[in-house]
């Protein structure tokens, strides 16, 4: 097979020549019982003990036990990593380790020409090639040319690499993601002891797989070392440079959890959690059920209903009542949010957005439930509603979130989406105590009490049950101004109508003002983003910018009410772009509010923009200059 | 809880808040019944939560001068759960119709009940729809005309206290609005430590008029209804002359008179309250047969649902004993930058 050499020259360490890069994209694809996730998050340890930036994201097969061997059943881990700051999980792939044909086939369409694909050709049998769905072998139909092709036997060479373990057959055969890590290990020049050492950790009470993985590990990297495999390329990428500290990684539902837990601790209230399991939003109820030592209560609910109405209960009895979904539960709890917004209760819902409408992609991105967030209630129904941009920033956003919703009763909606939900980031482990507090202060004193008056920014007193003296009635039906009782009359109506209007664009005093994350208001183009879109349009803007171009970012975190000073910022530019997964929900919200001349870019295939797509949709905005 | 100051009385449970029900609807008994209780027992308003959803008997928690929560169609079992999650300490009551548990919320009323929190849950049951004027519900028997079933009802009705059996209630009961006893029954439905399930036939005046009067007519009522009683045997009729036995064929029961012939006392069955499958044999009763009145089925669970949750918290804070939050994150693959 041909092989386009990118490498000049000799590979080796030895000869000093390893080739240097700023930064790498790897791929690890196989079958889902190959051992790919756990690959993964070894090479992100062993990533970030190197001193890179880095950021990762799963891509788990859609199916729970999809036929071995087939299309549908391949898992793969990809990874960003390098010595500048990472921003997001990599366009396409430098590195592609493929451990059967049908990790081949699902990945051939993302590589570029030169991306080095490491293949297990031991398990490239004529029935896993058919399975795979390759009426020919890839390796001779030429389809493989514009890479860069290292071919080896990775399950023969696990299988001898762990003879004399004692495993059967098929457990050795097992081993061969850590074959495979060990290679990759080598080409980007990483120590074997960390790993080594986790390894034994997490496999101690099984002694005799811990072994076979480490020796299959250690075999990996030495092939590597010792075989000279002129196809084999080897690696040098610098340190990042990066702030000193603690730190882990975490996915967005991780970051999530713990956002919760701290902010609801720095209210002093206890977390009343309740959820319905639905992809991809239940990680955050695994995380926080395994959490209940920490102060919160989980409930798992008979439906998405039962789930936000428990957690109405838990914050009408005084606790932080939190719920969480995606799109089509958050459909089944719009009419629950109403009844929050009407007794004005503190209430968090999660919404980890997912695809299309109706039960859409589960498992694929996207950023399509802004408008429902907004407006998707029956009546004149307003919430805050904010947005995470990044795995890390759903602990700020967490905290934002039950910051705002006590501080002024009100329902807040926190979107994330498929992509932060499952995509890890580094995270410098903060002090949790020099984190802000914003202790609740129920009313205690019967004096001059009334459910429905309002302090100076519209809020309304929370009352404990079980606090003497300050028994009342509240519900879903309209509310007298102050007493809280039931009424109907008309003006009433347009008085709470307003109020409840106002109270939630109070909140834009309480957030701050909207600043550039690049660029200067004078800049000729902004790029307006929400959400997970942050990392691909801060690339593209870096990129630019370094060439000259006046091009600025805007990120938004705080979508309803948005910051008072954003319609001043967006005017002084000429053009405004809005990249969004969606038909374009926040560009109409925009150009609806201010009146400015915002234009679209929509991307809505269940992936997140790659860095291409923006930098040519720039391209595009230049091409109009007049 | 503050203990009130003084013995309340039952007029001091009641709201400052006017009482909209039709008159002469059979709320008003229950409302009186529930205000006894709450006076009985000595609750203190303040620790006193009532949650209801949507319809007539929905709008129970604004005349009752404690924590009120109007909840949303079908929901109140839900938001109730909730309350007691937040604060097990709270007295919880929840108040619902037939449409708003048997039908909208039926899921959420059958899986608090396996859960098992510690609430009195009373579901108002007057076979129609009241408040949104006349329609058919779930447990309106076959042949029942109303404005969606003008041609006559071809559904077959859902037994409230059946379902709630099925369901893994604990306590199970059935009472009458105008009943002399419903407070005991009210009563015992509280004292339960789980969800106490109470279905209250209810006349609704306006809409389905006397739709138990074959059961609640005083002339006939002794004959018509069955009190089980706990450890006694089943017995019923103005002389106490007719019991319950197990059918010969094992389908169920039957009406024995007792001396006649030669029918004995000892073939009557006595009543165990912790007996699920009686229970449900008398839940199943339905006129001609005397109907089964009182408490049907209470087998306490050894914890309630919150209780439950709590202890494994509680434990859990045990064993992780000093750690915070800040320690947790720092446990598991953390890595250190120096500058
Ligand atoms: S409609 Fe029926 S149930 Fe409703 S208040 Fe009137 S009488 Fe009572």
């Amino acid at each position: 097979m041909a092989v386009v050499d990118k490498v000049e020259g000799e590979t080796g360490e030895e000869a000093g020549l390893r080739q240097p890069l700023e930064t790498a994209v790897v791929r690890f694809a196989g079958d889902s019982g190959d051992g790919v996730q756990l690959t993964g998050s070894l090479f992100t340890l062993s990533t970030a003990l190197a001193h890179h930036d880095l950021a990762t994201f799963p891509d788990f097969p859609a199916e729970i036990r999809a036929p071995a061997g087939t299309t549908y059943g391949v898992s793969a881990f990809q990874i960003h990593f390098g010595g500048r700051e990472i921003r997001t999980i990599g366009d396409r792939p430098d590195v592609l380790v493929a451990l059967n044909p049908a990790a081949l086939k699902v990945n051939l369409g993302d590589l570029r020409p030169g991306t080095v694909v490491i293949l297990d050709v031991g398990s490239f049998t004529e029935r896993n090639l058919r399975k795979a769905g390759f009426t020919e072998d890839p390796r001779e139909d030429g389809s493989l040319d514009p890479f860069r092709v290292v071919a080896l036997d990775i399950s023969g060479l696990t299988r001898r690499a762990v003879a004399d373990t004692g495993l059967t057959s098929r457990e050795q055969l097992r081993c061969k993601n850590f074959f495979a890590l060990g290679l990759v290990f080598w080409m980007f020049d990483r120590e074997l002891g960390p790993v080594i050492e986790w390894t034994r950790q997490k496999f101690g009470r099984k002694p005799a797989l811990c072994e076979a993985n480490i020796a299959a590990l250690k075999a990996g990297h030495a092939l590597g070392e010792t075989a000279e495999l002129p196809q084999l390329p080897a690696f040098q990428v610098p340190p990042a440079s990066i702030a000193p500290g603690l730190y882990r990684a975490v996915t967005g539902s991780e970051a999530l959890a713990f956002g919760l837990l701290d902010g609801a601790r720095k209210a002093g209230l206890q977390l009343t959690f309740c959820s319905y399991p639905i992809t991809p939003a239940s990680p955050l109820l695994h995380v926080l059920a395994r959490l209940r030592g920490y102060g919160v209560t989980t409930f798992q609910a008979e439906d998405e209903i039962a789930a936000v109405c428990a957690a109405i209960g838990a914050s009408y009895a005084g606790a932080l009542g939190v719920t969480s979904s995606s799109g089509p539960g958050i459909s089944l709890k719009s009419e629950a949010i109403g009844l929050a917004v009407m007794t004005e209760l503190p209430l968090v819902i999660v919404n980890t957005q997912r695809a299309g409408p109706s039960t859409g992609m589960p498992t694929k991105t996207e950023q399509s439930d802004l408008l429902q967030a907004l407006y998707g209630r029956n009546g004149d129904a307003p919430i805050v509603v904010l947005a995470a941009a990044s795995p890390a920033d759903c602990f700020t956003m967490a905290r934002e979130a039950v910051r705002i919703a006590v501080g002024h009763m009100t329902p807040v909606m926190l979107l994330s989406d498929g992509f932060l939900a499952n995509a890890a980031e580094p995270w410098k482990i903060p002090d949790l105590d020099t984190l802000p507090a914003f202790p609740v202060r129920f009313r205690t004193d019967p004096e001059g009490f009334a459910p429905y008056a309002r302090d100076e920014r519209l809020v309304r007193p929370w009352v404990r049950p079980g606090t003497p003296g300050l028994q009342h009635r509240i519900g879903g039906l309209e509310k007298q101004h102050e007493t809280g009782e039931v009424s109907y009359d008309p003006e009433n109506h347009q008085r709470m109508t307003d109020l409840r209007w106002n109270k939630v664009l109070a909140v834009a005093e309480d957030i701050p003002e909207q600043t550039l994350e690049q660029g200067d208001p004078g800049d000729r183009v902004c790029v307006v983003g929400w959400g997970s879109t942050y990392g691909p349009i801060s690339r593209a803007v870096t990129t630019r910018r370094r060439r000259g171009e006046k091009v600025a970012h805007l990120h938004l975190r705080h979508l309803w009410p948005l910051p008072r000073n954003l319609g001043r910022l967006l005017s002084g530019f000429e053009k405004i772009l809005v990249p969004e997964m969606n038909k374009g929900q926040l560009v109409h919200l925009l150009r609806s509010q201010y009146l400015v001349p915002a234009m679209g870019l929509s991307k809505v295939s269940g992936r997140p923009f790659a860095v291409a797509e923006l930098e040519q949709a720039l391209d595009r905005l230049s091409e109009e200059r007049p | 809880m503050n203990a009130p100051a003084r013995a309340l009385k039952p007029k001091d449970y009641a709201s400052d808040q006017e009482v909209r029900w039709c008159a002469g609807c059979g709320d008003y008994a229950v409302l009186k019944a529930v205000e006894r209780v709450l006076a009985e027992i000595g609750a203190d308003p303040a620790g006193t939560v009532f949650v209801s959803g949507i319809g007539c008997a929905a709008r129970f928690p604004y005349y009752v001068a404690t924590y009120g929560f109007h909840g949303i169609h079908g929901r109140a079992p839900a938001i109730a759960t909730g309350v007691k999650l937040a604060n097990p300490e709270l007295d919880v009551w929840v108040i619902g119709g037939d449409g708003d548990m048997l039908s909208i919320g039926a899921t959420h009323l059958a899986h608090t009940l396996r859960r098992n929190p510690d609430l009195t849950l009373l579901l108002f049951n007057n076979e129609v729809y009241g408040l949104t004027k006349g329609q058919l519900s779930p447990t309106a028997p076959p042949g029942s005309r109303t404005p969606t079933s003008p041609l006559g009802s071809v559904e077959s009705p859902l037994s409230a206290c059946r379902f709630a059996l099925a369901a893994g209630a604990r306590f199970v009961a059935r009472g009458i609005d105008t009943q002399k006893d419903l407070t005991g029954i009210l009563r015992a439905a509280h004292d339960h430590p789980g969800t106490g399930f109470v279905e209250i036939l209810q006349n609704c005046i306006v809409y389905n008029d006397g739709a138990f009067a074959a059961i609640t007519e005083r002339a006939t009522a002794a004959e018509h209804q069955i009190h089980p009683v706990h450890g006694e045997p089943l017995l019923f009729g103005a002389a106490r002359d007719k019991g319950l036995r197990l059918a010969a064929d094992g389908s169920g029961l039957e009406v024995i008179e007792i001396g006649a012939d030669g029918a004995g006392l000892e073939e009557v069955i006595r009543f165990d309250r912790t007996n699920l499958a009686l229970a449900t044999m008398l839940a199943s009763l339905e006129p001609p047969l005397p109907v089964a009145i009182g408490v049907l089925y209470d087998n306490p669970a050894p914890v309630s649902y919150e209780r439950a949750l709590r202890a494994q918290e509680e434990a859990e804070r045990a064993r992780i004993g000093e750690a915070d939050l800040g320690a947790m994150l720092r446990q598991g693959p953390v890595w250190m930058v120096t500058a």
